[in-house]
């Protein structure tokens, strides 16, 4: 039994097998097998070795390869994958090491290349690149496999991994993942985002993680104390079956308050909306009682699959969950990538400071045919339902008139092939720099609703990366400034009696609701899972105190002393549980 | 069937020592013949039929290498080796895709 401490990020307790991601990208990282898995570990490098001969076979007969320097490169590869005794050296190490496959042809053709390139002959330490090149063909047939049972699940598993990229995540098949663990990562990370949104337990920053799973462990991923267990014993995981138990009682607690409207105690309606990524999250927001989408993340559109995606992608996408919510708000926001994850097409040069570079909206403005696609394809779904566009990272009146005349543009576009759209589509913005927060009043002029998002607004206003360890500590929406800036939105915005909501982590925070209620915020949008928590909350307190607590917050000057009171203020009302 | 066991010492001329293509050449005419033969450079020596072992030798323009040949036909693989390496691997072994090492 191995415990690790990391940051729990979604809440929720997961007892399941492990399935391991690798990362083509890093070095494999050191697993441990079984004594008994070790017929089973050389069989897969005898078959890697097998499926990569196969495949020089096919791309020699393939193509008529005239120049000899190539002919000659993949004989030597051929050469190598026929020694025995390079296969020998391989499969002895996973005998005596007890070390899976990948991490054998990793570490023995590590050691050949290392050799090679300490030797003072340009000629032969070239040889190195020669040796990484089959260690990749053999890697792409050993990881190859792995990658392709993670869409074919089949039982329920715990998903372990360095770091999970977007456009893993969003390959999974949903129904059998039941928690993820990683390595990498924090609260923000796409990981994080991805498990609340599907209310799956998920523990980041797991230092040393792979180097103790096996493909074999069973693994606990507790979600509420950032605690991963891997192979536990009788004891541990008869508590923790228990524990699960009870965690699910919990949570049916809460869904008893879906059908409850949230409305605080003395009579004020607050509306509570879900944040998705995919489709099939629209179904969980319903199930969880909320009262519409707040926020309809595109990127997944671009991340996953291997195209940009057309007009007819999109619309698909959008029709899905505006049906699904039958006439509740559905907020859709526009592409909000940085050009740097962007896997195709264009190829972008590297760029120092991406947060700060061209990105999102940026992006967009920059890249026409690509945002009007997104537009007429929001603007047809807009028919089916109450469909409502966002432009995020908006920072300048100057950005926004432009994205308002490209609107225009597509919308022309659409009168002239006489396809309909609906003309009042209301058109809001993402507040998330401190630019646009003080800006509020002006934007406002031009915008029918704005949403806070309260992490790049905290990020931007207190130049800190929270995933940055070395000032994550910095990284507080409770700080005055960010404070400041959310009270200048909300005033704004009331005085031009435009809607007003708040779609960042800070909405969905128990102990942030009742200084956002107190600010005058009516409107939270969170990840679907965390509706009914939130739910309780508001129910159980009146406007008055909300009022009283965020004077109270006003007159303070450090976060330290806020998150004191906001916690204070909590416990008091809230269940242990918190 | 007797055993015999021969040696010879040659010395690497062509420029690019035991790389890529030569060492392929030398590991496919090593294979032709059934003695286990071995080749050493200084203090490492290395299976004459196992591309990595020959490859990972090092053996730049220059070097000296001991080939060692040990079973029924050990005279005449020295021989071949000899050959190819005097003649720079200027020899054109059969095309050698099929055939198999180790």
């Amino acid at each position: 039994m191995e415990i690790k401490k990391g940051i729990a990020v979604s809440p929720g307790i997961a007892i399941a097998r492990a399935m391991v991601i690798d990362s083509k990208d890093y070095r494999i990282p050191r697993r441990s097998i079984m004594p008994s898995q070790r017929a089973q570990e050389i069989k897969r490098v005898r078959q890697a070795f097998a499926e990569a001969i196969r495949e020089l076979d096919r791309i020699q007969s393939a193509k008529r390869i005239g120049e000899s320097s190539i002919r000659d490169l993949f004989a030597v590869h051929m050469r190598f994958l026929r020694d025995k005794r390079f296969l020998k050296r391989i499969t002895d190490y996973i005998d005596k090491e007890l070390v899976t496959a990948e991490y054998a042809v990793s570490k023995i053709l590590g050691e050949i290349a290392a050799h090679f390139e300490k030797v003072d002959d340009a000629y032969i330490s070239e040889r190195a690149a020669d040796i990484y090149d089959i260690e990749r063909r053999l890697l792409t047939h050993l990881l190859g496999k792995v990658t392709e049972e993670v869409k074919h699940l089949q039982e329920e598993v715990v998903i372990v991994a360095h770091d999970l990229s977007p456009t893993q995540t969003a390959s999974f098949n949903k129904t059998f993942v039941k928690g993820f663990a990683t390595e990498r990562g924090g609260r923000t990370s796409h990981t994080a985002i991805i498990a609340r949104s599907l209310g799956i337990p998920a523990v980041v920053a797991l230092e040393g993680l792979m180097s103790c799973v096996t493909a074999q462990s069973l693994i606990i991923v507790d979600g509420n104390r950032g605690v991963v267990i891997i192979d536990p014993d009788e004891p541990t995981l008869e508590e923790y079956r228990t524990y699960a138990q009870q965690f699910i009682e919990f949570a049916q607690e809460l869904d008893r308050f879906r059908d409850v409207p949230a409305v605080t105690r003395d009579g004020v309606p607050i509306t509570l909306l879900g944040n998705v990524e995919f489709p099939d999250e629209a179904e969980v927001v319903l199930q969880k009682g909320g009262q519409g989408i707040g926020l309809y993340r595109t990127e997944f559109l671009y991340l996953y699959g291997g195209s940009e995606p057309t007009e007819e992608d999109h619309y698909e996408a959008y029709s899905q969950v505006v049906r699904v919510m039958a006439g509740r708000p559905v907020v859709i926001r526009t592409m909000d990538l940085g050009a740097d994850k962007l896997p195709h097409p264009t190829r972008h040069p590297h760029e120092p400071n991406p947060v700060l570079g061209l990105r999102s909206i940026r992006y967009c403005l920059q890249n026409l045919p690509l945002f009007k696609t997104q537009l007429r394809a929001i603007l047809r779904a807009s028919t089916l339902g109450d469909v409502r566009l966002m432009f995020p990272l908006i920072t300048t009146m100057q950005e926004l008139r432009q994205a308002k005349m490209i609107l225009r543009d597509v919308m022309e576009d659409l009168d002239e092939y006489a396809v309909p759209y609906n003309a009042q589509i209301p058109v809001g913005i993402m507040i998330e720099t401190p630019s646009s927060a003080l800006m509020a009043v002006l934007l406002a002029m031009e915008s029918d609703f704005f949403s806070i998002g309260t992490n790049d607004l905290t990020q931007y206003t207190l130049a800190v990366d929270r995933a940055n360890e070395f000032v994550s500590t910095m990284f507080s929406p409770a700080e005055p400034a960010v404070l400041h800036l959310i009270r200048n939105v909300v005033h704004d915005a009331a005085k031009a009696g435009i809607g007003l909501s708040v779609c960042g982590e800070m909405a969905s925070d128990p102990e942030f609701v009742m200084l956002l209620l107190g600010m005058g915020i009516r409107e939270l949008s969170m990840a679907p899972p965390l509706i009914p928590e939130i739910k309780k909350i508001v129910c159980s307190v009146t406007i008055e105190e909300c009022n009283l607590l965020a004077r109270k917050v006003a007159t303070m000057d450090s976060q330290r002393q806020i998150k004191n009171l906001l916690r204070d203020a909590a416990s008091r009302i809230l269940p242990v549980e918190y | 069937m007797s055993e015999q066991v021969a040696e010879t010492e040659v010395e690497i001329q062509n420029e690019e020592g035991l790389h890529l293509r030569p060492a392929v050449q030398f590991v496919d005419v090593a294979n032709r013949y059934r003695s286990t033969i071995t080749v050493s450079n200084g203090t490492m020596t290395a299976d004459a039929k196992s591309v990595m072992e020959m490859t990972m030798l090092a053996a730049t323009c220059g070097s000296r290498l001991k080939i060692r040949a040990c079973g029924p036909d050990a005279a005449d693989a020295i021989a071949a080796l000899e050959e190819l390496v005097a003649k720079n691997f200027a020899l054109q072994p059969k095309p050698s895709q099929t055939q198999k090492e180790g």
